[in-house]
């Protein structure tokens, strides 16, 4: 476990020694704000024209947690589609690159213990990204009465859905040297991922189109932001990252064979 | 302390090492000599549990690297050809990881930190960034990583590359004392280094063993018999028969003329110094005596007579004491 917590300790440090973590963090706070903001005027508009409608007899309600909260977490999704290659991209190709691979492979430490320790350092940076929106919540509680529950569940499936890619963004960077292909890639893994079931409605065999709704990310996501901790969806995403961390092993094993 | 048994390593059809079988006894001092790409670094990565053996076995420190990994690791030091260093750290957070990963208990990892940056004399750069330090330091704070567990077997791979002739020294005379606690297995092409820090050698050449023995047994052996050098002022074929005459003597052969002097290659039976001899009958017959030495094969001939094909190679294509970045 300390082994685990080593390696963690020296990715999570490793992104903020340098620029990476500064820009990563910033540039989602600055689109998360965006999103935010323009989401927030959009339902306060509405909420006045729901309103005056209101004052005419027939009163629609608006609800915070479906109506503002729900869209602003699926938008999450969207900058993570960006911003997690950057984040895993150089997890394991940049220690290939500059040999300090082998001193890792040659330390006392177990291929899982590695990889457990770069994916929770990944996972750290990514919390620590997801925590600024903490900050547009509590302005919510401050001049509205949202419900928590959805809220927690949402970020539950935010950390499960980032974990995925983290788990993909490692697999991929364990197979290269080179950051921009592992970059590349796993940007490609995911979109596809996110995409996949756009093509569910021209299928017509139902197996194959159930399978393909339930490989996309984001249908997964959608349950755990409307408050529904469904564990299906939790299988989906656990068995994903333990898949995902499973494959670098065997990956940087294999390495390891092939010379 | 190490034991390799029959190791082979393929790289597809490519024959890395080719059946290598050696030991090295507790507080021993062993090179590893050979040319570029002979299989120095992969044997080392081998034993260091890099990468695993296509056949045979490597013993380090009593556990089998392939079996028992975590167990042989702990006890291993490796300092691989480019130091591993994270270019973001500094000196201390480095090594500090380093002693974490290596299992260094809590309580003792700042006295080793301590310990190994005093060794290598780093503790100047502890708070410099490790990208941002000379090649020399660099080499230095590698070999205080591999150091910093106290290992049983520190394993080197070119531990002198890149350094100036001063730190290369230093270093040599710090590997020096490490033997005795630690057993070493240091790979170099250099051969004074092996000479000087080396109590044995092993001379691999494309993945096979040629030689394994000390530095002066290696010298000696390689010379069938005793080999004499002379230069003589005088008539160059009465020179030759005279030399041929004194008893012992199995071959005289001309090296060179210079002016009236000619110089010759004397061979005698080995174990019988016929120094005396030679000197008295060529000054006996009036001749003058120039020059009389010993021949005896340096490493660099050793080496090349072993590792290359052709049957007597130029001294000028003696190795180049830098090596080409692969």
């Amino acid at each position: 476990m300390s082994n685990i917590l080593a390696i963690a300790h020296k990715e999570l440090k490793n992104y903020f020694a340098t620029p990476i973590g500064y820009v990563l963090v910033g540039f989602f706070t600055l689109l998360f704000g965006w999103f935010f903001y323009t989401m927030l005027w959009y339902f306060e508009r509405q909420s006045m024209q729901m309103a005056s409608m209101g004052m005419m007899g027939e009163a629609p309600t608006m609800n915070v947690n479906e109506q503002l909260i729900r869209p602003a977490f699926m938008n999450v999704s969207v900058i993570l589609l960006l911003t997690m290659p950057l984040i895993t991209m150089r997890l394991y190709s940049e220690e290939k690159r500059s040999g300090t691979i082998e001193l890792l492979l040659t330390s006392p430490l177990t291929d899982f213990q590695i990889v457990i320790g770069k994916f929770l350092g990944s996972m750290a940076l990514y919390a620590i990204m997801l925590s600024v929106t903490l900050l547009h919540i509590a302005i919510l509680y401050v001049y509205g009465n949202p419900e928590w529950r959805p809220i927690a569940a949402g970020y539950l499936g935010l950390l499960l859905m980032g974990g995925c890619f983290v788990a993909v963004g490692l697999f991929i960077s364990s197979m290269t040297r080179n950051q921009i292909v592992a970059a590349m890639a796993t940007f490609g893994v995911f979109l596809l991922l996110w995409v996949i079931n756009w093509i569910a409605p021209s299928i017509t065999n139902p197996t194959v189109q159930a399978v393909v709704n339930y490989l996309s990310f984001t249908d997964h996501l959608n349950d755990f932001v409307s408050g529904v901790v469904d564990t299906a969806h939790l299988c989906y995403y656990v068995s994903f990252i333990a898949f995902g961390l499973f494959l670098t092993a065997r990956s940087v094993d294999s390495e390891r064979w092939r010379g | 302390m190490i034991e390799v048994q029959h190791l082979t390593k393929r790289y597809g059809p490519f024959t890395a090492v080719d059946d290598v079988s050696f030991r090295v006894e507790r507080g021993e001092i062993l090179g590893f000599l050979g040319p570029n790409g002979a299989g120095k670094t992969t044997t080392m990565r081998v034993l260091t549990g890099y990468m695993p053996p296509t056949e045979g076995r490597a013993i380090v420190a009593g556990f089998d690297v392939l079996d028992q990994p975590i167990e042989a690791k702990r006890r291993t030091g490796y300092l691989p050809e480019t130091p591993p260093l994270y270019p973001d750290m500094t000196v201390r957070d480095y090594l500090d990881f380093v002693a974490k990963i290596k299992g260094v208990p809590r309580g003792e990892r700042k006295k080793r930190l301590a310990e190994a940056m005093e060794r290598t004399r780093i503790a100047d750069m502890a708070k410099r960034h490790c990208g941002k330090l000379s090649k020399g330091y660099r080499q230095r704070v590698g070999l205080a990583q591999a150091l910093l567990h106290n290992p049983d077997v520190l394993i080197l791979d070119e531990p002198t590359a890149g350094l100036d002739p001063k730190q290369i020294i230093e270093t040599r005379q710090l590997i020096k004392q490490l033997a005795g606690d630690h057993t070493i297995i240091l790979s170099t092409h250099i051969l004074p280094e092996v000479s000087q820090t080396c109590q044995r050698v092993v001379i691999i050449n494309k993945g096979r063993v040629v030689a394994v023995d000390t530095p002066e047994n290696l010298t000696s052996r390689l010379r069938g018999s005793e080999s004499m050098y002379i230069q003589v002022d005088g008539m160059g074929a009465d020179v030759q028969a005279a030399l041929a005459a004194v008893p012992g003597v199995t071959r005289v052969a001309l090296a060179e003329t210079r002016g009236t002097a000619a110089a010759f290659e004397v061979d005698s039976e080995t174990g019988r110094d016929i120094r005396r001899e030679l000197a008295a009958a060529v000054v006996t017959r009036g001749w003058g005596l120039l020059e009389l030495r010993p021949v005896r094969m340096s490493l660099e001939e050793i080496f090349l007579s072993l590792t290359t094909d052709e049957a007597r190679p130029a001294p000028e294509a003696a190795p180049a004491a830098e090596e080409p970045h692969e």
